[in-house]
């Protein structure tokens, strides 16, 4: 396919690969921000070309890893009512609740479809109007303009049996939060290279700054990969904390104009509680006051619901950067894909269900070999 | 969650800016396209698809950049450009 076979080559991402290894004088801990990047990493085994001093962390760029469990018990809530239609992405299906997750729901009668846009939702509220729809609306500065035009046109076409559940999170605040912790090991981020292409990357400078910290916007073919690999390397070694932007072919400074002012006319800025991580502030979308009656806790009053994580779950420090999946005794054993603990086993960008996808026993023989280390 | 495919509009439709839907050709498969973000772009254009929207129409001179930050580097110098 055009635009992706070709950043996949073997010879090239072996030039990328000796080039950084020409630079590397020190050691450099880079986290890639995005779950699709992590996603990449771990198949294409770009780590393991890199040079040993260079280490990438997995960040906290997973929507469905980083949506808090009493939101996906209001999901539940709402899911099992039988005037209710709940659409949602495929992957937010499997992430367990509290008591259960939403295939159960759907398995017990519950109507739940899985939707490829949130506009499909949309034509599901115009061919059921005595029913209900709910959308799940997860996600990063991506999703948003698909979510807010869903919206926007509900209110429109006066589509009034139509709702979302909103979860949508912000990345800048998310890599502020990792930056401040005491805790932090991150000296350069690869930036979400499909986040920019909706935002543009102007908001990076200060936080590059701030922290003096490199941040390189980055795509996610292989090649893209190392190529922001290797000019956050470069500045590193040369002391810089400047943004760059490896993935021109999408991402311009400003961003996509007509996308951000859907955005702001439909969405406001909300504090928003990451799972495993916390409440970040000013982290997340929240739907504006003229479009509230759209969404779904007021509209099926599941405002004020609470949750505890399962206390053996790591994923908080795993999407922190701060362990790696095989780092956790349940790793592979009390949590898998099919029976997961925590949303960083489900999704398949979440940077456990990564590794035990591609790195299954590789990955103990790993942790054993660290452990002597 | 953040995956957006680059495909090929073979088609525009629409005359209400916000709904100007194109078909696009994903390697052989074809769906229906949200174009609204991407006002710019024309049939023959590569757009990046996420969840049924256009977020971006691919710049072709800019694509090339990768090999040329490769070849600038000398680790190019064996290999042919590629043909995109």
């Amino acid at each position: 396919m055009k635009y992706v076979d070709e950043y996949r080559g073997e010879p090239e991402a072996q030039g990328f690969a000796r080039a950084i290894s020409r630079i590397t004088t020190r050691p450099w801990t880079i986290m890639e921000v995005c779950g699709g990047q992590t996603h990449a990493i771990v198949k294409f085994g770009i780590d393991e070309l890199l040079p040993k001093q260079v280490e990438l962390v997995h960040g906290p760029g997973c929507p469905v890893c980083v949506t808090p469990l009493e939101l996906i018990d209001k999901a539940i809530a709402i899911a099992s009512r039988p005037e209710v239609i709940f659409c949602s992405f495929g992957d937010m299906l499997r992430v367990p609740g509290s008591a259960k997750d939403l295939l159960v729901v759907k398995a017990s009668g519950g109507d739940v479809r899985i939707v490829y846009s949130p506009m499909d939702a949309l034509k599901v509220a115009q061919a059921n109007p005595s029913k209900q729809v709910v959308f799940f609306a997860v996600g990063f500065e991506t999703t948003a303009p698909a979510n807010a035009m869903a919206v926007f046109q509900a209110d429109n076409q006066g589509i009034d049996n139509f709702s979302i559940l909103v979860s949508h999170v912000l990345v800048p605040p998310a890599m502020e939060a990792i930056l401040s912790s005491a805790i932090n090991r991150v000296q350069g981020f690869l930036a979400a290279g499909h986040v920019c292409t909706v935002m543009g990357y102007e908001e990076y400078g200060p936080i590059a700054a701030k922290y003096q910290v490199p941040i390189v916007v980055t795509g996610f073919e292989p090649l893209d990969i190392l190529q922001g690999v290797y000019m956050c390397v470069k500045q590193l070694e040369e002391g810089r904390a400047e943004v760059e932007n490896q993935y021109t072919r999408s991402v311009r400074r400003e961003g996509n104009l007509p996308a951000q002012e859907l955005i702001r006319d439909v969405f406001r800025i909300v504090p928003r509680k990451w799972r495993g991580v916390g409440e970040i502030p000013q982290s997340g979308l929240g739907l504006r006051e003229k479009y509230q009656r759209f969404d779904a806790e007021d509209r099926f009053g599941v405002t004020d619901y609470t949750a505890e994580e399962s206390p053996e779950c790591i994923s908080g420090l795993v999407l922190q950067g701060v362990k790696k999946p095989f780092e956790c005794s349940a790793f592979g054993t009390r949590c898998t894909p099919e029976q997961p603990l925590g949303a960083t086993m489900v999704s398949s960008e979440g940077a456990c269900a990564a590794y035990y996808r591609y790195r299954g026993v590789r990955a103990s023989a790993l942790a054993a070999a660290t452990k002597e280390i | 969650m953040c995956l957006a495919v680059p495909g090929k509009i073979i088609s525009i439709s629409g005359d209400d800016p916000l709904l100007r839907s194109g078909r696009v050709n994903f390697g052989g498969i074809i769906k229906e396209v949200n174009l609204g973000y991407t006002p710019e772009a024309n049939v023959g254009d590569y757009v990046l698809v996420h969840v049924g929207f256009a977020i971006s129409t691919v710049d072709e001179a800019e694509a090339e950049q990768v090999f040329e930050y490769l070849r600038e580097m000398g680790e190019l110098t064996e290999l042919e450009a590629p043909s995109i």
